[in-house]
């Protein structure tokens, strides 16, 4: 029983009702910050931590809080998860603390994280909570990443460039440059860009569900031998 | 006497999309002809090579979305935006560039939303807006007209130019829309005197490329391909704005209008995009509308904005509205009450 709860938590989070995908939730952060995979990362793991440590205490005092007060008290505890990530993100990566700017503070009001603290963890015991926050931040960072490094990598023609503003001068090397001597494609990296490759990787999302689907429904009605046809119209005498 | 009688029916088969098509492509070739005069052969490249990818690109969806290939590239669609797309572009270009602008003409623009018919931006348009804010240096390096350049490069250099760009070197120009709009704190007078771009209405070369693309698009218009509605209320509304903020030449006046009537896209825009049957409203009155904003908003760009021209942005911003503005105009249907909403 337990099992298949955590089974469809994380089903739900990664893929069919991932939040950046199908929800529609969290565009701002979305569409801003992909501009590069280690802008993309950065934000990505700010938004799973902040949503795991919410749904954490959101779910420990759901018996305690009224239903009056739960919104305003609900954003109190995102409103300080997101300061403690940004002190320890000022702390630890204090350039990329830099480049994300605006959008690091604003993950506050990011519908993703209201949405599963209200929506998930004020009626779901600890542990599911904990599960479901870190299944939506690991879906959401996905797509995040997935449309960094497109927009890099269509922008750019490198992809994981400056890598070490998160992960220490080591990562610095980790830059590929794929195509050489390539003509920067402004308007992957520009805001436009951001809204047509979301809307390229949400037809693709459908593509591969109405595929499956259809691979389903076959196996479905597969012919049943020696069925017989019912009469259903006229009176049965 | 006798009457020649000739059984119904009467009526004739109205056009065909391949012959719009096909009139379409005849009537540019006033414009591309002047254009390749005055600039040399690059025109002619670039309308080659996008046609290639465009057919290569609209192949490509039509196949992928499982339609058919042959009857559907044979409407031309594919030829004419490709055709359009390569008239805006500079002379020169690199094939990546047209290669890029096809892509997002063809497969952005135009199939993504369901093949012809069903795009509500006019491809072309896209293709030119994606290319000019991507590639903003080789967007605005246009080649220098005849006259004023001791040689106008052939067709083997503008082949070069085109697949080998790093080793050609074409001498190129400001446009006179952007020397008006790079030097607005000038009176006109000192910059007519300082450059020797601005001719006598619309600037070297560029007037005759106007007219010659004004020439075939009166061709169109007598051959009914489009009705005068959406070119005349545009033109009109870009001179009245043109001589409202015209003071006779001093600086920040902005161009006569005719000056803008001649230069840049203005007459290009006119008859071969802002008639798009597709994208535009649809309505009589409802193009009257939609051709005036459009004439407004060149004007506003092309003095109050940051790029030098306008067309481009003008349609797609209106395409927006095309379906507004349809609401507001729809006719009154026989037998409905004056202003009723029907």
């Amino acid at each position: 029983m337990s099992e298949h709860v955590y089974r469809d938590l994380s089903l739900n989070g990664l893929w069919k009702n991932n939040p950046a995908l199908v929800q529609l939730l969290g565009l701002c952060p979305l569409l801003a910050v992909t501009a590069s995979v280690v802008n993309a990362l950065g934000l990505a793991a700010a938004t799973l931590f902040v949503l795991v440590c919410s749904n954490t205490a959101v779910s420990l005092i759901r018996n305690v809080v009224s239903d009056a007060v739960r919104l305003p008290a609900f954003v109190m505890i995102i409103a300080s998860a997101v300061t403690c990530t940004e002190l320890l993100m000022q702390a630890y990566a204090y350039e990329l603390y830099q480049i994300l700017g605006i959008f690091l503070p604003l993950i506050t009001t990011n519908c993703v994280i209201l949405g599963r603290a209200d929506g998930y963890a004020s009626k779901n015991p600890l542990g599911r909570s904990v599960f479901d926050g870190a299944m939506m931040g690991l879906g959401f960072g996905v797509v995040l990443v997935l449309l960094g490094a497109l927009r890099e990598l269509f922008g750019t023609g490198a992809l994981f460039a400056d890598m070490d503003l998160l992960f220490g001068p080591a990562a610095a090397s980790w830059k590929i440059v794929l195509v050489e001597g390539y003509q920067p494609f402004l308007l992957a990296i520009l805001p436009p860009g951001a809204f047509i490759f979301t809307g390229l990787l949400i037809a693709l999302k459908h593509r591969i569900d109405s595929g499956i689907e259809r691979r389903a429904a076959a196996r479905r009605e597969a012919p049943v031998r020696g069925s017989k046809r019912v009469r259903v119209t006229g009176t049965i005498s | 006497m006798s009457l020649l009688r000739i059984t119904s029916p009467h009526a004739h088969g109205p056009l065909s999309t391949t012959r719009v098509m096909q009139t379409v492509l005849l009537a540019t070739l006033p414009g591309v002809a002047a254009l390749a005069w005055f600039f040399g052969p690059g025109v002619l490249v670039n309308i080659a090579v996008t046609s290639f990818f465009a057919i290569a690109f609209e192949a490509a969806a039509l196949k992928l979305r499982g339609r058919p290939v042959l009857r559907t590239l044979d409407d031309h669609s594919a030829v004419v935006t490709a055709t359009l797309l390569a008239i805006a572009l500079p002379p020169y270009s690199p094939w990546w560039l047209l290669a890029v602008g096809a892509a997002a003409a063809i497969l952005l623009a135009k199939q993504l939303y369901g093949g012809l018919g069903y795009n509500p931006f006019n491809p072309a348009m896209v293709g030119y807006v994606v290319l000019l804010i991507s590639f903003p240096v080789q967007m605005t390096t246009w080649a220098a007209p005849r006259g004023l350049t001791a040689e106008l490069p052939g067709l083997l250099d503008a082949l070069r130019a085109c697949f080998d760009p790093a080793s050609f070197d074409g001498a190129t120009m400001a446009t006179p829309l952007d020397l008006l709009r790079q030097n607005s704190d000038q009176s006109l007078a000192a910059l007519y005197e300082a450059t020797p771009q601005l001719g006598a209405w619309g600037g070297v070369g560029w007037q005759w490329v106007s007219l010659g693309f004004l020439a075939g698009g009166l061709w169109m218009l007598y051959r009914g391909i489009f009705t005068w509605h959406a070119p005349v209320a545009m033109l009109a509304a870009l001179a009245a704005m043109a001589a409202l903020f015209y003071d006779g030449g001093g600086p920040g006046s902005g161009g006569s209008p005719l000056f803008h009537l001649l230069s840049g896209a203005t007459m290009f825009g006119a008859f071969f995009i802002v008639t798009d049957p597709v994208t535009s409203a649809v309505s009589t009155r409802g193009r009257l509308v939609y051709g005036a904003l459009i004439g407004v908003l060149i004007y506003l760009i092309r003095t109050r904005g940051n790029y030098p021209d306008a067309v481009a942005f003008a349609v797609l911003i209106m395409n927006f509205a095309a379906p507004f503005i349809d609401y507001y105009t729809q006719p009154r249907s026989y037998g409905h009450a004056r202003g009723g909403r029907p």
